[in-house]
């Protein structure tokens, strides 16, 4: 199964980035092989539409499920259009929640954790 | 030719802004058209701030007409939709987005009405669908036509709905624009085509900031303005230094008075409460005036 993970760095020790929309770029990986591909975002500063063009983007990879801090309503709405899985609150490194992860220890949510514009700093 | 000034200053659009948020405006504002109204001459005053408007506060008017403002924004046919993506791919604001098939997301509060989706849909499945943004509030205020533009809460399109607001600024009278604080895309809106500017601001090292930060872009949109100054005397003499050294004109200092503040704070008009203030007003408006005629002349600044 493929994940996106949102992250601050490119490497599997690079934290998680609270934010879904202007994350700094989006691991993706696949959790049986590990094999790793890492997608800048173009939208950390966009001027608006963060959310879903990030979520495009995730769903282009063809990932199944998104491991982030904080997302919000339209992020969330386009994602589970798509029917893809939504974890927030994730904190730590991307290898540390890759494991949690696949232990099974991550709780899936079902709506936005935060309001919109929660990640543009205003 | 008798006529020349009068005419001229009948057909004047004035918009009264500031960079710095609760400087007078508003006050300087609604008095204005109410110094202009009382020589019996047609004034407009047009609340162009349609996110807080606040000028019916003093004017008090009695509103007679309410329009509902609408913008287009897209609704998908998925049985029309064939799944090409084009509508997504065009969008410069993730309004409309392809994932899958024939599954298009529409979020109409990014949407800014370019229609961009609508042309580019080879199987026209994607229809305008109105969106009701605001209201546009017509009445009268004593002698001055009162008009008012009222964003809906929660939504985005500020400029769009200035933009209505000011397609019934009427080209026979003077047109006061209560203009929206800051620097940003409402400002620009709001005070663009008009015939001159002032600026409002406060005698405090924050009026001054916020100043010069409305300077640069009046400047930038080659309008003519001047400045006003208001709660003169408080602060220090940083503004007025600014503006001699800028070769900016200031049109009025209106002094720290606790009565125009008690007037305020009751809701009403200074020169309702305070009559010796209709000397600075009258002026002020005299200066718009000469202003006017010097304008006719020139390329703007």
């Amino acid at each position: 199964m493929k994940i996106a993970i949102t992250s601050t760095g490119k490497t599997l020790d690079s934290q998680v980035d609270p934010r879904f929309g202007r994350a700094a770029c989006f691991i993706i990986i696949a959790t049986d092989t590990m094999e790793l591909s890492v997608i800048d975002n173009e939208n950390v500063a966009a001027a608006g539409g963060a959310g879903v063009s990030s979520a495009k983007a995730v769903i282009d990879t063809g990932a199944q499920a998104v491991l982030t801090g904080n997302c919000g309503p339209n992020a969330e709405l386009t994602l589970s259009a798509a029917g893809i899985k939504l974890y927030t609150g994730v904190k730590g490194t991307v290898a540390e929640a890759i494991e949690l992860f696949k232990s099974g220890k991550l709780a899936e949510v079902a709506g936005p954790n935060v309001q919109s514009h929660f990640g543009t700093g205003k | 030719m008798f006529n020349h000034t009068l005419a001229q200053v009948n057909e004047m659009k004035i918009a009264v802004a500031s960079g710095k948020g609760g400087t007078g405006k508003t006050t300087i504002a609604t008095n204005l058209a109410c110094i202009v109204a009382k020589t019996g001459r047609k004034v407009q005053y047009l609340d162009c701030d349609v996110e807080e408007p606040n000028g019916h506060i003093f004017l008090k008017p009695n509103i007679e007409k309410k329009q509902a403002v609408t913008v287009d924004v897209p609704e998908v046919d998925l049985k029309k939709c064939t799944g090409c993506g084009k509508c997504s791919d065009i969008c410069q604001y993730s309004a409309i987005v392809h994932l899958k098939e024939n599954n298009v997301l529409t979020f109409e509060q990014l949407c800014h009405s370019c229609g961009g989706c609508l042309r580019v849909c080879p199987t026209d499945a994607i229809k305008p669908k109105p969106l009701n943004i605001g209201d546009i509030e017509f009445g009268k205020a004593g002698g001055i036509d009162f008009v008012q533009g009222k964003l809906h809460i929660g939504n985005v399109r500020t400029p769009s709905l200035i933009k209505e607001v000011k397609k019934y600024i009427e080209g026979d009278c003077l047109a006061i624009l209560d203009v929206p604080p800051g620097t940003s895309c409402p400002v620009v809106e709001a005070a663009k085509g008009v015939d001159y500017v002032f600026l409002v601001t406060e005698p405090t090292p924050f009026g001054l900031n916020d100043l010069k930060l409305a300077v640069g872009l009046v400047r930038e949109m080659n309008l003519p303005f001047a400045v006003i100054i208001n709660r003169y005397g408080i602060g220090n003499e940083d503004v007025e230094e600014y503006c001699k050294a800028e070769n900016i004109e200031i049109m009025l200092k209106l002094p720290d008075d606790r009565r125009i503040a008690e007037a305020y704070s009751s809701g009403r008009i200074i020169l309702d409460v305070l009559s010796e203030y209709n000397e600075e007003f009258s002026e002020l408006y005299e200066k718009i005036k000469s202003v006017k005629a010097g304008i006719g002349d020139k390329t703007r600044l």
